[in-house]
């Protein structure tokens, strides 16, 4: 697509983490990601969502450059992003920010709100006076200026997290990844920050990558949604095309399992897909179809091959035999 | 949590440099309040403070504080040999006829200043190459950095520093460098253990991603989290010094005669156990008190430094 | 749920503050607090209102320095736990009332395998079990293993708490916690760290237990989908008081208190519909908190009397009571109907 901001090709990490027997010392490969492949348009709102062992963190900090990918490729306005391997370009990290997960862990408890916002400036910025630019970030996101000596454990989580997308924005980045920016939070807070993070989308024309596992709340947030499991992805589609016609068995478990606090909501809902077993661990993929073990709909041909991803319809693409020739 | 009200938008966006400067003022006291505040909960840590102040500003105006400072330097005066504590003499004197309260004064003086100056010239170098090895866990970095440490490590730290201060000249100088050889070590190892652990932190990657510099990392955001271990154990290390300081004199290889020293002054009057006993006991219980005060004010620090939980 | 039986656990007016620099924090502020035999009892507020230390003053595990109780009884089958000697609640620990906790990994011991974590829960809580051999204790141990439906006990026995996911975890700590029988059990956040088809199969799991042993279960949570599925009553706790109680499904049809309303609200919903503002300001300061309804200062609602008295409750109906002025009949203003979410 030609306003496509972020461009995923067959995108692939593996980890090394051992080595098994003395003699052969086969590798121990973790397949955090193996073999993604979707396009992020600008503006819009991509959600990720997927378990423990997934690969949806893996893929962000790939993008945002803690991790080299083992194979694929991974573009940016056109550029590649990992040309220059580990040490990527002031103005391309620039570009692309993460809120993390964890307030409590993403800011430095031994530096002051001033100095943890003054980093990115005085790196990016450094011709503005980072005092002037600190006191209008704080205000950007609704803070109060007193807060800029405070240190990071006497504010709450939520404003923490506020703190945190302020870091990110200060450098005034096309693309923001939020890594379950509130998934450590209330949801009386959630609201605050998630409505900050929309009005400043749109003030700023932000594309977000939107990690979380809250599907109430990427149903509420996201404009196209993509679900992972051991490394690969399930389903991709629009928002309501997602929640109303979910068509991979996995999408359809998670959706069912998730608790709601309406009778209405219930009926929104698919029908029970009782989950059985424990999530796999990326070491152990399965051959074929890596959901097999846990599939309802299990078929011979998704034990031995991996069905692609099959466009079902306008922007809907799904990963099942159930949709493939083989499968029929 | 501190409180603050909820502010409106509408309250003031530009902040002078001055109002900043003022509430930056204001938050510092604060947080001094709160840490003398968890400091002084332990009786124990302000008696270890007091006394280690108290000794301190003993041995920095030694030569007006001490009754008779000239006894600190070639003095006899066989007639008031081996006096008991009396008005005059609250320590006794010496063999010599030297006043053994102001020779203790002098001495812990040497003893303050060995542990100043070994500090001062282990922990720069120490912590410095803890930082480096540590964030650069698992490279050839940290492989050079650890093995050297490991080395000097393994050799008895007494033994090193008796070889090293028997080669070179017996002074307080050599017995200091003696002593700093064998010690930078430990930080290493400490820092070393503390830097690989906050270098997996969400706030280090933050930094990295944003492209901050290695010296950045280590120094502003690595290191501010390591300084209250680092505090600690300098306080405790002070003691440690001293002693070995103590040991070293006790051997010959410190401060040289006719200088006081406490680790000399207790050799010396070990042969005079148990009749004129207070010729080696004094220094001996100055030696403690010092270590002692030291100890509890590392504990202090310890609890002050503490994260702040209920 | 008879009203004529005694609860099983009864708090009343437990006050808890705590002292720390600058003055003293005043978290709990006269909490009441029912439990009945075999009933689930949800109890749903925002960190740091005061479920946990709720939970830890009920098994006297709170430190003792810097907390201090001023006023207050928790009653366990009649008798007063607050004033009991540590002899006699070591009978009611881990024997009448058990509990588990948030963080599964957290709770086990990650240098003893399981059997070694388990067995001595099993010897030493039931009496009878203190003679037995070695052998017959472990036969014991498998009994829990199999009925949290973990495969292969036996093994499992011997593993380390590394080798097991979170979820294999969680369901060793509930294992462990009704190993001994209790009557009242207390499940803190028990699904919040694992992943959301895991948390199904583990409260479900939480679910056919009790519902086998009838025992009594507090579940503290601060998801509200979690407490609609898994609760008979639900208690609504804020800033230290318990603001509403009703059976689950009139709570979720019909919330009566602002706040509970503003939670409500706050829940993004599958069906769509934005994002709700969530509710304005923070929770106050225990240090100096709001006089009179400790919720004043961020209510919809607020009148002048919520500035100078607490609410004390008000039944709405039998077994619906809300700690709001809007609700007291005595009062002019008709009570505000709540506009369901």
């Amino acid at each position: 697509m030609s306003d496509d901001i972020l461009v995923v090709c067959d995108l692939k990490k593996h980890f090394v983490v051992g080595h098994l027997g003395l003699v052969n010392r086969e590798p121990i490969t973790v397949k955090a990601v193996d073999g993604v492949s979707f396009g992020v348009r600008e503006g819009e709102t991509l959600g990720l969502v997927g378990e423990s062992g997934s690969g949806k963190s893996t893929i962000a900090y790939m993008t945002v450059g803690m991790y080299q990918p083992s194979s694929g490729a991974m573009s940016f306005k056109g550029r590649d992003l990992f040309v220059n391997g580990p040490k990527r370009p002031l103005a391309l990290r620039k570009e692309i920010q993460i809120v993390f997960q964890d307030p409590g862990s993403s800011l430095n408890p031994r530096r002051t709100i001033q100095q943890i916002l003054e980093l990115p400036l005085r790196l990016h910025q450094p011709s503005k006076d980072p005092l002037e630019e600190v006191v209008r970030l704080l205000d950007m996101v609704e803070l109060p200026p007193e807060y800029m000596q405070k240190y990071p454990q006497m504010l709450s989580g939520g404003e923490k997290q506020i703190v945190a997308s302020a870091r990110a924005l200060a450098t005034n980045p096309s693309l923001v990844i939020l890594d379950e920016p509130t998934s450590a939070l209330d949801v009386s807070v959630q609201g605050k920050i998630i409505n900050l993070l929309i009005r400043l989308q749109r003030e700023f024309n932000l594309t977000y990558l939107f990690i979380t596992h809250d599907l109430s709340l990427m149903r509420n947030v996201a404009s196209r949604v993509a679900i992972m499991y051991l490394g690969k992805i399930c389903e991709i589609a629009e928002t309501s095309e997602f929640f109303s016609r979910p068509q991979h068995p996995y999408t359809q478990m998670l959706l069912s399992s998730i608790p709601v606090v309406s009778e209405e909501e219930e009926r929104a809902r698919p029908a029970k897909v009782i989950s059985t077993g424990e999530i796999p661990s990326p070491v152990n993929v399965p051959p074929g179809c890596s959901f097999h073990l846990r599939c309802p709909y299990v078929m011979e041909v998704c034990k031995q091959v991996d069905p692609g991803m099959i466009s079902i319809s306008e922007g809907h693409t799904v990963r099942c035999h159930l949709f493939t020739e083989a499968g029929q | 949590m501190a409180e603050l009200a909820d502010v409106r938008r509408d309250a003031p966006t530009t902040f002078t440099v001055q109002q900043i400067k003022q509430l930056q003022r204001e938050s510092r006291r604060e947080n001094l309040g709160r840490a003398w505040y968890k400091f002084s909960r332990n009786v124990l840590s302000v008696v270890g403070l007091t006394t280690v102040v108290l000794l301190t500003l003993l041995a920095m105006f030694a030569p007006f504080v001490a009754p008779y400072p000239k006894h600190a330097g070639p003095f006899t005066d066989f007639a008031n040999a081996k006096i008991p504590p009396s008005w005059e003499h609250p320590f006794g004197t010496d063999q010599i006829g030297r006043d053994i309260l102001s020779r203790s004064i002098f001495g812990l003086g040497s003893s303050l200043l060995m542990g100043v100056v070994v500090l001062a010239l282990v922990v720069p170098p120490g912590v410095l190459l803890g930082l480096v090895a540590g964030y650069f866990q698992g490279t050839w970095t940290d492989t050079l950095i650890m093995r050297t440490t490991d080395i000097f490590l393994a050799v008895p730290p007494l033994v090193l520093a008796l070889a090293v201060a028997s080669v070179l000249e017996p002074n307080l100088f050599n017995g200091m460098l003696a002593v700093s050889l064998m010690w930078w070590p430990w930080y290493t190892r400490l820092v070393y253990g503390l830097a690989s652990v906050l270098r997996n932190e969400y706030f280090v990657t933050a930094a990295e991603i944003t492209g901050a510099s290695t010296a950045h990392i280590l120094f502003r955001e690595i290191l501010p989290n390591t300084l209250s271990p680092i505090f600690t154990k300098m306080s405790l290390d002070m003691a440690w010094v001293i002693i070995i300081g103590s040991m070293l004199s006790f051997v010959g290889l410190g401060e040289q005669p006719p200088k006081p020293s406490l680790g000399t002054m207790v050799a010396d009057g070990a042969r005079y156990l148990p009749d004129q006993w207070w010729i080696a006991i004094f220094p001996a219980l100055t030696i403690v008190v010092v270590v002692l005060g030291f100890n509890l004010l590392g504990d202090g620090l310890r609890d002050m430094l503490a994260a702040e939980g209920v | 749920m008879s009203a004529a039986l005694s609860p099983l656990l009864e708090i009343n007016e437990l006050v808890v503050h705590f002292k720390v620099y600058g003055g003293v924090l005043k978290v709990l502020d006269g909490v009441q607090f029912k439990v009945y035999a075999g009933e689930k009892v949800g109890l749903v507020g925002e960190t740091g209102c005061g479920k946990t230390t709720t939970m830890k003053a009920i098994l006297r595990i709170l430190p003792m320095p810097p907390a201090h109780l001023p006023r207050g009884e928790i009653f366990f089958k009649g008798e007063d736990l607050l004033k009991m000697r540590s002899s006699q609640l070591s009978r009611v620990r881990g024997r009448g009332i058990s509990m588990i906790f948030q963080d599964p990994t957290a709770a086990l011991n990650p240098v003893f395998t399981v059997g070694q974590q388990l067995e001595p829960v099993i010897r030493y809580a039931l009496p009878a079990n203190r003679n037995l051999s070695r052998e017959q204790i472990r036969q014991k141990a498998v009994i829990p293993l199999k009925e949290v439906a973990l495969a292969d006990p036996e093994r499992l026995l011997d593993s380390y708490p590394v080798q097991l996911s979170g979820g294999m975890r969680q369901r060793v700590c509930i294992g462990m916690a009704l190993a001994t029988d209790p009557e009242l059990l207390i499940a803190d956040e028990p699904g919040t760290s694992l992943d959301v088809t895991i948390q199904d199969q583990v409260l479900r799991l939480l679910h056919d237990l009790v519902e086998n042993k009838s025992t009594s279960v507090i579940l503290i949570t601060h998801t509200l989908g979690v407490v609609r599925q898994m609760t008979d009553r639900v208690y609504v706790m804020y800033a230290g008081n318990m603001v509403e109680v009703a059976p689950t499904k009139k709570l979720f049809a019909n919330p009566r208190h602002p706040y509970t309303q503003g939670l409500m609200q706050a829940v993004p919903k599958l069906t769509g519909g934005g994002i709700a503002a969530g509710i304005p300001g923070r929770l106050p300061s225990y240090l100096n908190p709001p006089t009179g309804c400790r919720f004043h200062t961020r209510c919809p609602h607020v009148m002048d009397i919520c500035h100078r008295e607490k609410p004390p409750f008000f039944k709405v109906e039998a077994d619906h009571e809300v700690a709001c002025f809007l609700y007291d009949q005595n009062a002019q203003a008709p009570p505000k109907e709540a506009s369901p979410s």
